[in-house]
């Protein structure tokens, strides 16, 4: 006998056992050995709870004497698993936009969700303040999230520009639409019945999404993602306070404080305040600063030169940067640490937190290219040993290792952690050319006594290192 | 309405103490699989959306319920698929010297 009392209990039940498994599919991500436990754990997780979910719609069906539309649930599960398989295959180099994508669909169901609920309950019973005032926070998060990742992805992807997009009066601009949208909000709590103002809220949140995203360069993508994430999970959260749904809530609280804490931590590897990262004032580095530095000499070296000093030397530390990514050089990059670890050199590889377009982004191409992931070491770690460091290899990396940002109080990247490369005995750059890079910030590195500039494409030139280090060994 | 709202608060705040001490505690060399695996996750509002397309108490909500549920579904099965494809490329050298 079904009745209403015993599926809610079933269903609360369910819904406790799905957040336990979710809490332990993030505790077992904390280190390689145990994460993909942590996957299927998410996975158990994930099929209990829409199993629950539908066998307690079909009771409540019986109960409440209404037809379940199982044809469309069955029909839209379908077709998004057909769309999230050939998503979830995407090349290694594509993870940063997949991510942002999947942010923009996430936001997206729960934007979508609260619409609904919205001209659902405007029309019964009414709204009490406290759910249309939830119900208006994940709206709003969630618009501004939708079109913030879609941009985020776009300029990823290289669709639209990456060069940061800025205006006189850009940071007013947008604190006044979101000042406009807080303030529909509030009026809508004391009165719900305003339906003609609801399509404004959202859509002012989704003009927002795109202007917060539209001043920010490559560089500062790994805040922005991370940002983004933690806005979705608070968007999911909200949702589930107005469902009244604790598995959301849950949910939606760990993805919110997994954002939040990787928004904070790449902050602080580029030395930005944490509320300077909040109000979307990224991208600022880029104004200032370039084409102080006249032409100054710099030595470069040939593969054949390199090659001869990488085998020479006993301490070897790889520095990959977003131009390893854009290169595609990681499968040569391991090709190299093989032949330098033959001949019985300590190759190790130095990943500063904001490497690459989303945090881990370089820990995770290396680790395709079969690179085993105890020689991959975060930057405090390593710093202590750059004194004892034969070569430094720098690829496709430029601010992470600007000895600048520890010296010049005028340089925009002054204070921000950087590798301590400039103290090994030798320092190897492969650089496309003298061009400054992205935040055309100009880099002292490349100008000291023991810095060697390696002129190419770092796939190309990488790949002749290792020739030409094979070649040598007979 | 107000004891449930107490009580979701009270859910709320314990998740995120818990979803700061746990995520911590992750690797740096993880945080792009933590990053894909807390999307699926945070996917789960596809409940709700199932919820809406199920009782389909209006045209408008039965439109954006399915549209919802597709978005949420891409996202968990992409979302566990890549997390998935990403761990088993991270290898240790111990066990292979040893």
């Amino acid at each position: 006998m079904i009745t209403i009392s015993g599926s809610q209990a079933f269903i609360g039940f369910i819904y406790l056992v799905a957040s336990g498994l979710f809490i332990l599919a993030l505790k077992w991500m904390n280190a390689p050995p145990t994460a993909r436990r942590g996957i299927l754990s998410g996975e158990i997780g994930m099929v209990l709870a829409i199993g629950g979910t539908i066998l307690d719609l079909a009771a409540r069906g019986k109960l409440e004497h209404f037809s379940v539309d199982y044809v469309w649930i069955f029909a839209a599960l379908g077709i998004g698993t057909a769309i999230g398989i050939p998503l979830g295959l995407v090349q290694m180099t594509a993870v940063p936009q997949r991510t942002a994508l999947s942010h923009a669909f996430g936001a997206f169901c729960v934007t979508l969700v609260g619409t609904a609920e919205y001209y659902l309950v405007v029309n019964g019973s009414g709204i009490p303040p406290f759910k249309m005032a939830v119900l208006c926070c994940e709206v709003i998060l969630g618009g501004l999230t939708v079109t913030g990742s879609l941009m985020a992805a776009g300029k990823l992807q290289e669709v639209l520009p990456q060069r940061p997009i800025t205006f006189k009066g850009q940071n007013i601009f947008n604190l006044g639409m979101l000042a406009a949208a807080i303030a529909i909000a509030v009026y809508l709590v004391h009165d719900p019945s305003a339906t003609h103002l609801y399509p404004v809220m959202v859509g002012i949140a989704l003009v927002f999404g795109v202007m917060l995203v539209i001043p920010i360069g490559g560089a500062d993508m790994p805040t922005v993602i991370s940002l983004l994430n933690s806005y979705a999970g608070l968007s999911a959260a909200a949702m589930g306070f107005v469902l009244g749904n604790k598995l959301l809530i849950i949910a939606g609280a760990l993805d919110g404080s997994s954002g939040l804490i990787l928004s904070v931590i790449m902050s602080k590897a580029m030395n930005r305040s944490f509320t300077n990262v909040l109000f979307g004032a990224f991208g600022q580095v880029a104004a200032a600063a370039a084409g102080a530095q006249e032409a100054m000499p710099v030595k470069s070296a040939s593969a054949e030169e390199a090659a001869g000093i990488l085998a020479a030397a006993s301490k070897v530390v790889v520095v990959p940067g977003y131009g390893m990514a854009v290169a595609q050089a990681q499968h040569k990059v391991r090709e190299l640490y093989d032949a330098l670890s033959k001949r019985g050199i300590d190759v190790r590889f130095a990943i500063h937190p904001v490497a690459g377009r989303m945090p881990g982004h370089m820990n995770v191409l290396l680790a395709e290219a079969d690179v085993p992931y105890d020689r991959l070491m975060e930057m405090d770690d390593i710093n202590g040993d750059f004194p004892q460091t034969d070569v430094s290899l720098i690829i496709g990396a430029n601010d992470v290792t600007n000895p600048a940002a520890k010296t010049d109080k005028a340089s925009p990247i002054y204070g921000m952690p950087v590798l301590d490369v400039e103290r090994s005995h030798t320092v190897m750059v492969i650089k496309r050319s003298m061009n400054p890079g992205f935040a055309g910030i100009d880099n002292p590195l490349y100008y000291m006594d023991q810095t060697l500039m390696l002129f190419g494409d770092a796939k190309a030139f990488v790949s002749n290192i290792v020739k030409e280090l094979s070649s040598a060994h007979g | 309405m107000g004891s449930s709202l107490i009580d979701g608060l009270f859910v709320f705040m314990l998740a995120g103490f818990i979803g700061f001490e746990v995520i911590k505690r992750i690797s740096p060399l993880l945080h792009t699989p933590l990053m894909s695996i807390t999307n699926a996750l945070d996917a789960i509002a596809v409940v709700g959306a199932i919820v809406l397309v199920g009782r389909h108490e209006s045209p408008l909500a039965r439109i954006l319920g399915i549209l919802a549920v597709i978005a949420a579904t891409s996202n968990i099965v992409g979302g566990f698929l890549i997390t998935d494809r990403m761990l088993k490329m991270f290898k240790s050298s111990r066990p292979a010297k040893s």
